[in-house]
């Protein structure tokens, strides 16, 4: 069982290097990146952004309580289509679809010869509900299929193989009821949000700071939720899970709640990714995209929080510049990345950074904690690291 | 970014396979005005703050355009055929002098067989690298994803692909057929020539083949007085057809029609030639087998099935045979050449003639000036642009062989109306 830091150096649930790096984080996303980048690549960063969502997520979920979670996607998903559903019906006003056989509905559902608006589309008029259903939907959602599976210790593996198959289902669900969701093509052509229009330059500026903004606002939750005993019972659950059973504890229900809590923050992503971008589809709510997802923590370090954001920045920078400059070639180059980080890094860059470089910016980095305890000792991290 | 090196890396290889080819070409008379390999083609070009007021990617020697298509992932085996031809057409254009009396650079970037990259891609090449104009997507899907993109950056994309129609744009020029054109004459000639009236009508589950479904039903049902025996929808990439087959086998209709996609196909026809349905006695109408997925069906397995598309290889025309030629000399004698790999050949082409047309590479004169635009070296013959930004185009059937090429049994006298909004269709 690990031990928290000793409370010297910790700020109500925060230590000293956590707050330190937090600012970093918020200062190169907030100041240096808007100031060095022009637009364009920055509306891509914002994009990237949305994935370090999920990838939080899933540091909660597979780092510290050792659930791994091939599925992320089909939340991340959820939220999106959530949002989209929203701002495809400001959308598709009578104005704007006039041409259609029936006027007001989305396009791809007139093409799909629905003549009506479903039922379960008709409350995503609303603003207030659609943002309620982004986190509520995919909770609910993880509260059914967590409590399906943990309750009856469905776990390890077999987990991750059904939320593999939980992703598979969505897709096919998603693109076989075309009317619906739009099938393969998703929901496109996106417009406004409330008259605003989302798709100019400085509105893209205004969400890519939005984005920011939640992003550090859930890396404060996940803190909170890493800190506090819930968060240490759950390092102690992926450490020993029949210990903490036998000493009383319902491990089942912690498991239930960091996944809903994961797959919220995907939602949270998805529905980012949206704004943003201006359309969701199937593509993201499947295998490939769920497993990419785990391969952005995986690269930042599973058991670190902000390693994960740093891990998401790094894949898809690479991802696109390897692809503008080999076009033919980029996905070999990003396949032996993967395979380097696996053999030669296992914990990624959080790993690295705590092994060679933080060690020599200690006391810069006002590592009185660190420097407190002995390295192993002062990191919650650090019995996984040997693993 | 180092993209721009590798798109000329390749270009300069490619072209001196490409310049012993074109020795071979008869010279094309419509090209004769540019013609001339000389400097003094360049000398003669127009300023470039004449021809290109909003700052696109043109200097006074080059004019820069994208290639926006899949080269990795599921897509990357139908796209592979589109960027060789579009490259071939780029090659052929400057070695006849460019456009304006500047050589076409081009930008390749990788759409990844996923949607929201081509989005990000198509982004960069109009925002970053500021291309005159873009060749590329395949898939409705990756259509739909780029279009905004194009529209609220004033891009120009020419898309190759036949699809679904219900889409008309002032930034893309549609040089595969849309579904109209595809279906009714190929639905008209069975009924004509085979007596059919009743269909199967099969596809995968996506926007273009139920929408075709839906023409195809109206066509049948108001048009040739015949019934829609089934009609049934398979997710992409599904490989289990047996009950389908079975189904047919109970219902016999006179025709099954089909737009199953991909790799599907391949289960597809291989199925229903072991459950021994004879293509050459059950007559089988696709509209999605080309050259390209014959090489993975195997022409055993589907040859007598008619395909009704607007090019087919075998195409007997001197156009055709320059085409072909030079095709297979800059990427090797075993390539086959689909329907939509001919209509990624007429993009940079029909851009070429517009541009010289308007005068302009600017994207709104472009827009203004594409309709009317003929090309007669067309390797399906004659096209021309209609003011919806679609092809007047011929439909033609053909019969597939054992060698994986097509007879053609059956060609449209006239050109088809592209008519993308179908009215008593929909």
């Amino acid at each position: 069982m690990t031990t928290p830091a000793p409370t010297s150096g910790r700020t109500f649930f925060l230590r000293r290097q956590d707050m330190i790096g937090i600012a970093i984080l918020a200062v190169l996303l907030m100041v240096v990146l808007p100031l060095t980048l022009d637009n364009f690549r920055l509306q891509f960063v914002g994009k990237y952004l949305t994935y370090a969502f999920v990838a939080l997520g899933l540091a909660l979920c597979w780092g510290y309580a050792g659930i791994l979670s091939l599925g992320q996607g089909v939340f991340f998903g959820l939220g999106g289509y959530c949002m989209a559903m929203f701002l495809k019906l400001e959308a598709s006003s009578v104005e704007n679809t006039k041409i259609q056989t029936t006027p007001g509905i989305p396009d791809f559902m007139d093409w799909n010869q629905i003549t009506a608006l479903p039922w379960f589309w008709e409350p995503f008029r609303s603003f207030g509900f659609t943002t309620l259903a982004v986190v509520a939907v995919p909770a609910l959602f993880a509260l059914i299929i967590g409590f399906a599976l943990f309750k009856r210790r469905v776990g390890g593996v077999y987990f991750a193989i059904i939320t593999q198959a939980l992703a598979a289902i969505m897709t096919i669900l998603i693109i076989g009821q075309q009317g619906y969701t739009g099938g393969i093509n998703g929901i496109t052509d996106l417009r406004t949000l409330h008259g605003w229009d989302i798709r100019t330059d400085s509105a893209k500026t205004i969400l890519y700071f939005v984005c920011v903004g939640l992003l550090i606002a859930c890396i404060l939750l996940a803190y909170y939720v890493k800190s506090s005993k819930l968060g240490r019972l759950l390092v102690a659950m992926r450490d020993k899970e029949d210990r903490v059973r036998f000493s009383g504890y319902d491990v089942s229900s912690f498991k239930i709640f960091v996944f809903c809590l994961a797959a919220s923050l995907s939602a949270i992503g998805g529905a980012m990714f949206t704004l943003q971008v201006g359309f969701m589809s199937p593509s993201f709510v499947g295998i490939v995209p769920s497993i990419e997802m785990v391969i952005y923590t995986a690269v930042g370090g599973r058991l670190s929080i902000l390693g994960a954001v740093y891990g998401t920045l790094v894949v898809n920078w690479a991802k696109t510049s390897f692809s503008e400059s080999f076009p033919e070639l980029w996905l070999f180059g990003l396949g032996g990345l993967f395979i380097a980080v696996v053999l030669i890094f296992p914990n990624g860059l959080a790993g690295l950074w705590q092994t060679y470089v933080a060690p020599r910016l200690g006391p810069l980095f006002g590592g009185q904690a660190r420097r407190a305890a002995p390295p192993p000792a002062s990191e919650p991290v650090a019995p996984a690291v040997a693993e | 970014m180092s993209s721009h090196n590798d798109g000329s890396d390749n270009f300069s290889s490619t072209r001196r396979r490409l310049l012993k080819g074109l020795a071979a070409l008869p010279a094309a008379p419509l090209l004769s005005s540019t013609a001339l390999f000389s400097s003094q083609a360049f000398a003669q070009a127009p300023a470039t703050s004449a021809v290109n007021t909003t700052g696109l990617a043109v200097t006074d020697t080059e004019v820069t355009v994208g290639i926006l298509h899949s080269v990795t992932g599921t897509m990357a085996i139908s796209e592979t055929g589109s960027v060789q031809a579009e490259k071939l057409a780029i090659e052929q254009i400057n070695a006849m002098g460019g456009v304006l009396g500047r050589k076409i650079k081009f930008i390749q970037e990788d759409g990844a067989s996923d949607w929201p990259t081509f989005a990000e891609k198509a982004k960069k090449l109009l925002v970053n690298d500021k291309v005159a104009a873009v060749m590329g997507c395949w898939t409705s899907a990756s259509r739909k994803a780029v279009l905004p993109v194009f529209e609220q950056y004033n891009g120009m994309l020419y898309y190759p692909t036949f699809y679904e129609g219900l889409e008309q744009s002032k930034n893309v020029i549609y040089t595969g057929q849309e579904a109209t054109q595809q279906i009714l004459a190929g639905l008209d000639w069975v009924n004509k020539t085979k007596g059919a009236k009743s269909f199967y009508l099969i596809g995968s589950d996506y926007i273009w083949p139920r929408t075709s479904m839906k023409i195809a039903r109206k066509h049948i049902e108001a048009h040739l007085g015949g019934k829609v025996a089934g009609e049934e929808y398979f997710p992409l990439g599904h490989t289990q057809f047996n009950s389908v087959i079975n189904k047919i086998k109970l219902t016999k209709p006179d025709v099954i029609y089909c737009a199953v996609v991909g790799g599907s196909n391949v289960a597809f026809y291989k199925q229903l030639k072991a459950a021994g349905i004879d293509l050459n006695k059950q007559t089988l109408l696709t509209i999605s087998v080309t050259e390209d997925e014959i090489d993975g069906i195997g022409g055993d397995n589907i040859a007598g099935a008619y395909s009704c598309m607007k090019y087919f290889q075998s195409l007997d025309n001197p156009n055709n045979k320059d085409f072909v030629a030079a095709f297979k000399k800059m990427w090797g004698e075993k390539t086959v050449i689909g329907d939509v790999t001919q209509a990624a050949y007429l993009g940079p082409w029909l851009w070429k003639m517009t541009v010289e047309k308007a005068g302009s590479f600017d994207v709104d004169k472009i827009a203004e000036a594409s309709p009317g635009i003929e090309f007669t070296k067309a390797p399906e013959g004659y096209v021309k642009i209609h003011p919806n930004h679609h092809l007047w185009s011929k439909t033609r059937v053909g019969q597939a062989q054992l060698d994986g090429q097509f007879k053609v049994v059956f060609e449209t006298p006239d050109l088809i109306e592209p008519d993308p909004f179908p009215k008593g269709y929909q």
